[in-house]
């Protein structure tokens, strides 16, 4: 299995990337020589504290903003604009509130000129259901509480059946109960889809809880500092007790990095 | 529903108690300040031989017209104004300028350049409504939050496809609330131009209003007044009503009436 993995041909590449800012007069090394090779079917969590650039790989991912330097590929072909290849699910919903539940779901189907209105409604409602909302489908966005609105976030991005999901702290808003249902739903869904995801977090127990692999970035340059591989049996659960051995030794390792990384800012 | 439409009921028929017992106490002169019974006749005369009906089809067709045009340039240019920063600094300050200038000052340019023709009323109530409908349409595709776009070009929209099913959709609260002000101004508009423009292509509403007080006749003032009053609310709850209360509907905004 493992050799099988290593020989077949990486589904998301990331080489060499670099990205660097101006803020205020002063240069700043959002990404410094990354280096990510993604499989197909992997659920990869990127960590790190705030600014430390794993939002800006995740947008440079999803075609919305340009490395300066490096090479990024999806199947082999590089990704120089966005478009449904790389659907992003985002910390705000950002489902059109003009549009119900259903309307959100389709958006991005009726950008699918192959297939039929016919079966778009099948697709739409097949990850409503999947998502656990198919009797809210009239719904609109403002009537749905916020686990339900990033639900529907989640069957849009699905629908269209993009190569790679990318997930930018999607649950990140919400109270602790409804992220636990969440975590639960979304490893449902990924086991029964297969489906390549990038996920950034800075809850390290949130990416354990997740990840096949969980990438530690930290700040100033933003750097790849480790990758975790994490063989816990799904479904995982949030409050376990293997869970935390896990999280805790990420967690020490970034503290360290922080350090590190705040003695050089002075 | 029933109990509010009936309170307001009983306060318009107490606003007219009180309208002609103020007549008959006669602190006025009855030319100064008619009773309703009088205007009420008025109208109904005025109704019986077509002429209400008549005035009004003219100011209609004006106002149909010229907003209608008011809001194919404006629409149009607010977009313009909204995307490209050239247009947002030249156009945009030209109507923010020209939001301001009251109505009736287009009218001796209006009769300058068209004479006493339907083109002066044209004119004046196009640049009444055409400026505040820019502004409202620039604000309102302004303030579309950067994440819906962002959103819909991940999901493979482009070009014309995220004008049409993401900004104007997004910004259709601001764009209404535009369309409404615009008519508002047109609406003014058209009544000045008609009160200072005679013209022989027909007579409006404004032109009997201002014959009303050439002849003194202040039944036929107040009952004008009244028409233009009705027909001005008539549009807001026929037409602007129930298209805000869907936007609310959809938005989560306000309440639903």
């Amino acid at each position: 299995m493992e050799t099988c993995v290593a020989e077949a041909p990486a589904k998301l590449s990331v080489h060499n990337i670099e990205k660097e800012f101006v803020l205020q007069g002063h240069k700043i090394h959002a990404l410094e020589d990354i280096h990510l090779d993604i499989e197909e079917g992997e659920f990869v969590c990127l960590v790190g504290p705030s600014g430390c650039g794993k939002s800006t790989l995740l947008n440079i991912m999803a075609g919305l903003s340009k490395a300066d330097r490096g090479d990024l590929r999806l199947d082999g072909n590089p990704i120089d604009h966005p478009g449904p290849h790389c659907l992003v699910m985002f910390q705000e919903h950002a489902l059109f509130p003009w549009l119900n539940v259903l309307g959100n779901v389709l958006f991005g189907l009726k950008l699918k000129p192959h297939l039929s209105p016919k079966e778009r409604l099948e697709v739409a409602r097949y990850y409503l259901d999947l998502v656990g909302l198919s009797n809210f489908e009239k719904a609109y966005i403002h009537e749905l509480s916020g686990g339900m609105r990033q639900r529907v976030a989640l069957a849009r991005a699905l629908a269209p059946n993009p190569r790679v999901l990318l997930m930018d702290e999607p649950f990140a808003a919400l109270d602790a109960l409804t992220r636990e249902q969440l975590y639960g739903d979304l490893q449902r869904i990924w086991m029964q889809r297969k489906k390549t995801i990038v996920f950034v977090t800075h809850n390290v127990r949130e990416a354990v809880c997740l990840g096949d692999r969980v990438v530690l970035f930290s700040p100033r340059p933003g750097r790849i500092r480790q990758i975790y591989d994490v063989d816990l049996p799904r479904p995982r659960d949030i409050n376990s007790i293997n869970l935390a051995v896990h999280a805790t030794e990420i967690t020490t390792a970034l503290k360290g990095y922080l350090k590190e990384a705040g003695a050089v800012a002075e | 529903m029933i109990r509010r439409v009936s309170i307001a009921v009983c306060f318009f028929i107490g606003l007219l108690l009180i309208w002609e017992g103020l007549f008959r106490l006669r602190i006025w002169s009855p030319v100064l300040l008619p009773s309703p019974v009088a205007v009420g006749a008025y109208l109904w005369e005025i109704a019986c031989d077509g002429i209400l009906w008549s005035a009004a089809a003219v100011t209609l067709r004006r106002i149909i017209l010229g907003y209608g045009c008011g809001l194919m340039l404006g629409l149009p240019l607010g977009l313009l104004c909204s995307r490209l920063n050239f247009f947002r600094d030249t156009l945009g300050l030209i109507a923010l300028g020209l939001q301001t200038l009251p109505s009736v000052c287009w009218v001796p340019l209006a009769l300058l350049w068209f004479g006493q023709t339907e083109s002066a009323m044209f004119f004046i109530v196009i640049m009444g409504s055409l400026w505040s409908v820019i502004i409202a349409i620039n604000t309102g595709v302004r303030q579309v939050p950067p994440i819906y776009v962002r959103a819909a070009r991940t999901m493979g929209s482009r070009g014309m496809h995220t004008w049409l099913k993401v900004f104007l959709p997004a910004a259709l609260p601001f764009i209404v609330s535009g369309m409404k002000q615009g008519w508002a101004f047109a609406w003014r508009s058209l009544m000045a131009a008609e009160i200072y423009v005679t013209i022989l292509t027909g007579f409006g509403l404004g032109h009997i209003l201002h014959y009303g007080r050439e002849l003194n006749a202040m039944e036929q003032v107040i009952g004008i007044m009244g028409v233009i009053l009705v027909i001005g609310l008539l549009v807001d709850k026929l037409f602007f009503s129930p298209v805000e209360s869907i936007l609310h509907r959809r938005w989560g905004t306000g309440s639903a009436d």
